[in-house]
């Protein structure tokens, strides 16, 4: 009886044991479908999105009736008599779109100029030289920098760095590219850091271990050792942080002033193109050359990202191979 | 995987589709749902609306009127797509958005004035200019005049600020202040009158325009129609008689003429109680003899 009901039990842990087993391969095929669907689907929202801006900014090239109001070579020629201009909203439209790349350029080169040497001066900082129990303070707290949602550092940009350079550097303009630029650097700041710690981090311990052992000082390991193996890693991160800040958009809204000046002053109200999209996309009839200039103008900064992010790619690449499959 | 992107494509160009015939869906929508009038358009009056839609809401239970913002220009694309009941507007509407209104609602649109703004030239508190005459003042906004020792202040740059280009005030400014020439590019423009006002608040140095009822922190120029005239501080009588020389209306406007609880709204807000409230925003009641 007793033999008889452990074979009975024996059998049943066989039988659970072997159910068990299909079902966790019918589980395990069922999340990776799962998983395959959702990594797919995102693929297939960047390939929409694209589709999607690209038709209704096409019709500038095709459409006879925006021709009408605007030839092509215009986005990019001065307007005889007014120079290149965006004035829009005219008798005469002006589309000139230099003034506005133009524009995006000198905040995100003033972002990247100002946030490139603070993060990654602080990576290294946190990566070799802080004591352990100071690092675990500093490094959460960068990082919750990234959580400040625009606004608001748009809205602090506007209030207080305004009046600080102002101050300083007694520009023409109160809204001016360097305030649109300071803000935009607290919001790359995080990006560019802990990308930069991580490359730093990826350097194996062994690199210090042996440029220590040949009697480096800890300057000489930062400088001759360790910097170079994390240099791919710390020109994604710029690479990363330049795409960040050339597409933020709320910041520059509220912080640049917003006039389409084409000049390379620092001090003078600037005009980017995601806040010329921003402001102006609410107000167009649907269909007007307007419109569908603003979906050329995304989709030709897309298309600056895009090649950006491809060139860094290769530099990372070119980089990686360079220092024999570093980290 | 192939069939899996085929199905996306397919979706998106439902999607497309939809897009497009979404002004009659619009309509569709409206008409089903009678107690409920939605009023979108010009950011001068959206304080306006509120309150009016306030106090029809509180004397006319299950009623309800929404207001949003986002500057003429985008009240009368709404009007245009089908996406709100009345728009907002701070300027009266061009013949070419007319048009585009009759030809995509299948019906004309009707304008309705609705009250009287006193567009105001803003400087800071600590300036020491008082007074500014029309000619002068277009000269400083397309760029020919760049000192304030030109308009009678101390030696030093302007810093102009204005309104995006989908703003009422924008438009209005640009017509009977600039007579329809461009802004000078150097113009910055920012989102909201209330921005415009917080920049001339923080600027010395800066000249902004807007809506009267915005005057915090800052003063409103006495204006001269020209070098000769007697400058004129703008107020509800000098508004109302034509004599200060930047005045508008602010308007509602209908696809078609207003059925329903949208023309009783209207009715009201043009009514006594409706033009007691324009008071209290700051802006000012219809002249008695009828617009």
């Amino acid at each position: 009886m007793t033999g008889s009901a452990m074979s009975d039990s024996a059998l049943a842990k066989q039988g659970a044991g072997r159910g068990l087993a299909y079902q966790s391969r019918w589980l395990e095929r069922g999340a990776e479908a799962i998983v395959k669907l959702v990594s797919l689907a995102s693929v297939a929202s960047v390939v929409l999105i694209l589709i999607f801006v690209g038709k209704e900014a096409l019709p500038i090239l095709t459409s006879p009736e925006v021709h009408k109001e605007l030839n092509p070579a215009q986005l990019f020629l001065p307007y005889p008599g007014a120079g290149a201009m965006w004035q829009p909203v005219s008798d005469v439209p002006k589309y000139n779109i230099i003034p506005l790349f133009v524009g995006t350029l000198k905040v995100t080169v003033v972002a990247l100029v100002v946030a490139v040497p603070l993060s990654v001066a602080s990576a290294i900082y946190v990566c070799e030289f802080a004591p352990r129990s100071l690092r675990e303070y500093i490094k959460p707290v960068i990082e919750l920098l990234a959580g400040i949602p625009s606004v608001v550092i748009g809205f602090f940009a506007l209030i207080v760095l305004a009046t600080w350079v102002q101050r300083i550097f007694g520009a023409e303009h109160r809204l001016n590219a360097l305030v649109a630029g300071f803000g935009l650097a607290f919001a790359i700041c995080p990006v560019i850091f802990s990308v930069s710690e991580d490359a730093l981090r990826a350097v194996p311990s062994s690199y210090r271990t042996a440029a220590v052992a040949l009697g480096s000082t800890p300057s000489q390991t930062l400088l001759r050792v360790i910097l170079p193996a994390a240099l791919p890693g710390i020109a994604a991160s710029v690479v990363l942080g330049f795409g960040r800040a050339i597409g933020e958009t709320m910041i520059v809204v509220l912080a640049s002033g917003n006039a389409a000046l084409l000049d390379a002053s620092l001090g003078h109200s600037t005009r980017t193109v995601t806040a010329t999209i921003a402001q102006e996309l609410g107000e167009v009839v649907v269909g007007s050359t307007h419109y569908h200039v603003l979906f050329a103008l995304g989709a030709l900064l897309f298309l600056s990202t895009l090649v950006v992010n491809i060139a860094g790619e290769r530099i990372v690449f070119g980089m990686r191979r360079r220092l024999g499959g570093g980290p | 995987m192939s069939r899996v992107i085929a199905v996306a494509l397919a979706a998106c160009m439902a999607a497309c589709t939809r897009t497009e015939s979404q002004p009659a869906m619009g309509d569709t929508g409206t008409a089903l749902d009678k107690n409920s009038v939605t009023l979108k358009g010009s950011d001068t009056m959206v304080i306006l609306g509120q309150r009016w839609a306030e106090d029809y809401m509180k004397k006319n239970r299950g009623v309800t009127i929404q207001v949003t913002g986002g500057g003429s220009g985008t009240g009368i694309a709404a009007l245009i797509n089908g996406t709100t009941d009345i728009c907002e507007s701070s300027r009266p509407m061009k013949d070419k958005e007319k048009e585009e209104v009759q030809a995509k609602r299948g019906a004309p649109a009707v304008e309705t004035k609705v009250a009287l703004d006193a567009l105001a030239v803003y400087v800071n508190g600590k300036s020491s200019l008082t007074e500014i005459s029309i000619p002068a003042l277009r000269k400083v906004y397309l760029g020919e005049t760049t000192n304030w020792k030109d308009v009678g202040g101390p030696n030093h740059a302007i810093v102009l600020y204005g309104r995006e280009n989908n703003s009422g005030t924008y438009g209005y400014f640009k017509e009977h202040v600039l007579e329809n020439k461009d802004f000078a590019p150097a113009t910055q423009t920012l989102a909201g009158t209330s921005a415009v006002v917080n920049a001339v608040k923080g600027d010395v140095f800066g000249i902004g325009y807007g809506g009267i009822a915005y005057l915090e922190g800052i003063r409103a120029l006495k204006v001269k129609k020209d070098d000769t005239s007697p400058a004129v501080t703008p107020t509800l009588d000098t508004a109302q008689s034509g004599e200060y020389p930047i005045s508008r209306f602010l308007y509602f406007y209908t696809a078609g003429a207003p059925v329903g609880t949208a023309k009783k709204f209207i009715d009201w807000t043009v009514g006594a109680e409706g033009q007691k409230v324009i008071g209290d925003v700051g802006y000012y009641p219809l002249p008695k003899a009828g617009p």
